[in-house]
């Protein structure tokens, strides 16, 4: 590859003197001074957040608000930072669940140590723990940081589910071929 | 009156100043005694109604010269420290010098006394400055052109001093 | 119904004009430190300060009331007024540490001596005109603490003595970074002052007529350029503003001013990237808040001998003095020659022009980039002495030739 030397062209004196830059730039920042601002008024704007935002990790329930996780517990053991930690239990006989899955009786996520990789969403065979738009996570002990199960259902809400895995399994129960 | 009190506050602060400047230790501190000095001079000034004198005094010596001093002071980091015993020369001529600054004074003194009534009825040459201005380029032309040249011959002894002359030995 | 104060004794009337004009300068000052931060975010496309409100406590305060005024308390709020309270509280009642390693009588003497000359030098400016009467004569007298005959020299003069606070605050430090901006303050400063003072003097060769009075007064700068339009004539001239006529002495004048106080692009003193905080590395609190102060006094006091100097003093544009402007609201308003009201509109048109150089200070600051230390040196040593030379020759030619 050739080295081109380009000749640096010589100030002319107007350059030199510098005022016609300087009063370039004056009439560059007075054109700011009279644009709109474009600073969000973050508490009471909120930013929009874009498609795919990997916020804190919450769990979802199915459409009949069931829960989907099912304690396999592959999310606590992919999780890098070892943020995850369950305890798997068994589905009480009363509940409409009972006898199909596991469910768990923990579920704890400590923020302190979620890195927010998303790793626990993209391994999730339930879709069952998935990271929202949620962006601001504040408490006054490490206690607080640490969210349970009941946090995060309610953080993570209902998401639309086409599987309804509960109600398929149950059809298939009521006909006899469960399992 | 109460400009005699002022003369007297303003001579004691510039006398006390000034013995500030030669028996401070620190060589900051001297130099602003000395900035507090021309200050008290210029007071001074203003009480012989010499406003021009007054107002150049501090803009040009304690504005400017005295802030070179400190720069040259802070530049070359000199310390006060521990200062050589003056030799058998310096005391006699110190003395001397008092002795005719004595004299100086007594005599400007008695002369005063006697002058004391025309006094108020001259009018100073710095008063105003048309009257400043004309005396300066009229009457004292001569003194004011030969104070310009020795100043232009220290300011060229400096350059030649200070600056290192190369491939021009022939010079010396 | 104003008359009562002009039979005050005359002693009492400077006393209550000094208060007035220290009782306008501070809180202009500070108010300068807000609008710094509002138009420096601004000219960033940001809104600036503007959360703080009074808290609820503060309802008994007369800001809590004027906060919670609708309309009026969020505007405020919007452009920062109780940030600036809450500023000024900060800085008054945080606790004031000194340094272990400072020379401590140098140290605390540094921030008095930055106020003194900032506030020392407004005796001296005119800030505006009113008729009086005189020996059974109307004349136009200025607005003035002292009227003195060396105005603009007394200004050089005492400003010229804040320089010490600079090398003062760096030299007791005791500190690599202050004593830097203290080193560089003294002979940047030094270096200016000369080219300030060269470009001045065309302006009062204009005014001192061979066979006239001398004068340096600042009043008489301003009545040079006090002239009314007449059409094309050498007698308007006589209206005309500084800068018209001498736009090279103007533009060196404010060159110099930048240097002069500090203010980017010549902020070497300071120089936040290399030197921390220059001089004031070392100081808090209040110590630091005169500080700041006094940088906004020079800026105000430096504005105010620009304008009078070339920018036509309490004139409201050239070829319409201040008088022509009293004749015609007269028209309007019955008591517009009154020495009051007339000389309420002279500060007003002054204050307003200083005010607007002030932000012009601040967009300079906000758009340029600081000069190297040797690059200020040579600007100053090799290009506006000698330009500012070279002006003064040709002015002393022209002026020469012209009133032959």
């Amino acid at each position: 590859m050739a080295v081109i030397q380009v000749e640096r062209k010589p100030l002319t004196f107007a350059e030199r003197t510098y005022i016609p830059q300087i009063i370039g730039g004056l009439w560059v920042t007075l054109k700011h001074f009279f644009q709109p601002t474009v600073t969000l008024q973050y508490p009471e704007q909120r930013p929009e957040i874009p498609k795919g935002y990997r916020g804190v990790p919450t769990l979802v329930k199915d459409p009949n608000g069931r829960e989907k996780c099912v304690s396999c517990q592959l999310c606590e053991f992919v999780c890098p930072p070892k943020a995850i930690r369950i305890t798997p239990g068994e589905i009480s006989a009363e509940s409409d669940n009972a006898h199909v899955e596991k469910g768990p009786q923990a579920f704890d996520i400590d923020m302190l140590r979620c890195i927010y990789c998303g790793l626990c969403q993209e391994v999730c065979p339930e879709e069952a723990i998935f990271l929202q738009n949620q962006f601001s996570m504040s408490g006054y002990t490490r206690a607080e940081m640490v969210n349970n199960k009941e946090r995060l259902y309610e953080l993570g809400g209902t998401l639309p589910d086409e599987h309804l895995k509960w109600d398929k399994k149950k059809t298939a129960e009521e006909h006899g071929n469960a399992h | 009156m109460s400009s005699d009190i002022f003369f007297y506050l303003f001579a004691a602060f510039t006398t006390g100043t000034a013995l500030a400047v030669v028996l401070t230790k620190n060589t900051v501190a001297s130099a602003l005694s000395l900035l507090l000095c021309l200050v008290g001079v210029a007071g001074v000034f203003i009480l012989l109604d010499a406003f021009l004198l007054a107002a150049l005094m501090v803009f040009v010596y304690a504005g400017a010269v005295v802030a070179l001093f400190l720069f040259i002071i802070m530049l070359l980091d000199a310390q006060g420290g521990d200062r050589k015993p003056f030799k058998k020369t310096a005391y006699v001529s110190g003395g001397i010098a008092f002795a005719l600054l004595v004299v100086g004074v007594l005599s400007f003194w008695k002369s005063g006394q006697q002058t004391t009534g025309e006094l108020g009825s001259i009018v100073p040459v710095g008063s105003t400055l048309k009257n400043y201005g004309e005396q300066l380029f009229t009457t004292y032309l001569l003194p004011v052109q030969i104070v310009g040249f020795l100043l232009l011959i220290a300011m060229l002894g400096v350059i030649v001093l200070s600056k290192k002359f190369e491939g021009l030995e022939d010079i010396k | 119904m104003f008359d009562f104060y002009f039979h005050l004794p005359l002693i009492v009337r400077l006393v209550l004009q000094a208060i007035a004009v220290i009782l306008f300068m501070f809180p202009v000052a500070a108010a300068c430190s807000m609008a710094e931060r509002k138009v420096c975010a601004w000219i960033q496309n940001r809104p600036g300060p503007n959360r703080t409100i009074a808290p609820i406590g503060g309802l008994l305060t007369p800001l809590g009331i004027v906060g919670r005024i609708p309309f009026l308390g969020p505007f405020l709020q919007q452009m920062g007024i109780f940030q600036l309270a809450a500023d000024g509280g900060k800085f008054t009642f945080k606790e004031d540490p000194v340094p272990a390693h400072v020379n401590k009588f140098y140290f605390i003497l540094a921030p008095i001596v930055a106020m003194i000359p900032a506030l020392t030098t407004v005796a001296v400016v005119p800030v505006g005109a009113y008729y009086a009467v005189v020996n059974g004569q109307t004349i136009l007298q200025p607005i003035v603490l002292a009227n003195v005959d060396i105005g603009l020299l007394a200004v050089f003069a005492v400003s010229s003595l804040g320089v010490y606070a600079v090398i003062l605050a760096g030299w007791a430090s005791n500190s690599k970074y202050a004593f830097l901006g203290g080193v560089r303050a003294s002979a940047q400063l030094v270096s200016y002052e000369l080219a300030m003072t060269l470009s001045v003097l065309p302006s009062f060769l204009w005014m001192n007529k061979p066979g006239g009075q001398g004068t340096l007064s600042l009043f008489d700068a301003v009545q040079m350029q006090n002239g009314v339009w007449h059409g094309f004539s050498m007698a308007s001239l006589h209206g005309m503003w500084g800068v018209f006529y001498m736009p090279i002495s103007a533009f060196i004048f404010l060159v110099a001013l930048f240097a002069e106080t500090n203010r980017a692009p010549f902020d070497m003193a300071e120089a936040e990237s290399e030197l921390v905080a220059g001089f004031h590395t070392e100081y808090g609190a209040f110590k630091w808040s005169l500080f700041f102060l006094a940088e906004y006094c020079h800026m105000i006091i430096g504005s105010a001998v620009c304008i009078l100097l070339f920018f036509g003093g309490w004139n409201i544009l050239p070829w319409i003095p201040l008088t022509t402007l009293i004749d015609w609201l007269s028209h309007f308003i019955p008591f517009a020659a009154h020495p009051l009201f007339m000389g309420l509109v002279g500060i007003g048109i002054f204050v307003g022009k200083v005010f607007s150089f002030i932000f012009f200070f601040m967009w300079v600051r906000w758009t340029l980039p600081r000069f190297r230390y040797d690059q200020v040196m040579h600007l100053g040593w090799k290009k506006l002495l000698p330009l500012s030379i070279a002006n003064l020759i040709f002015y002393t030619l022209g002026i020469a030739l012209l009133q032959k």
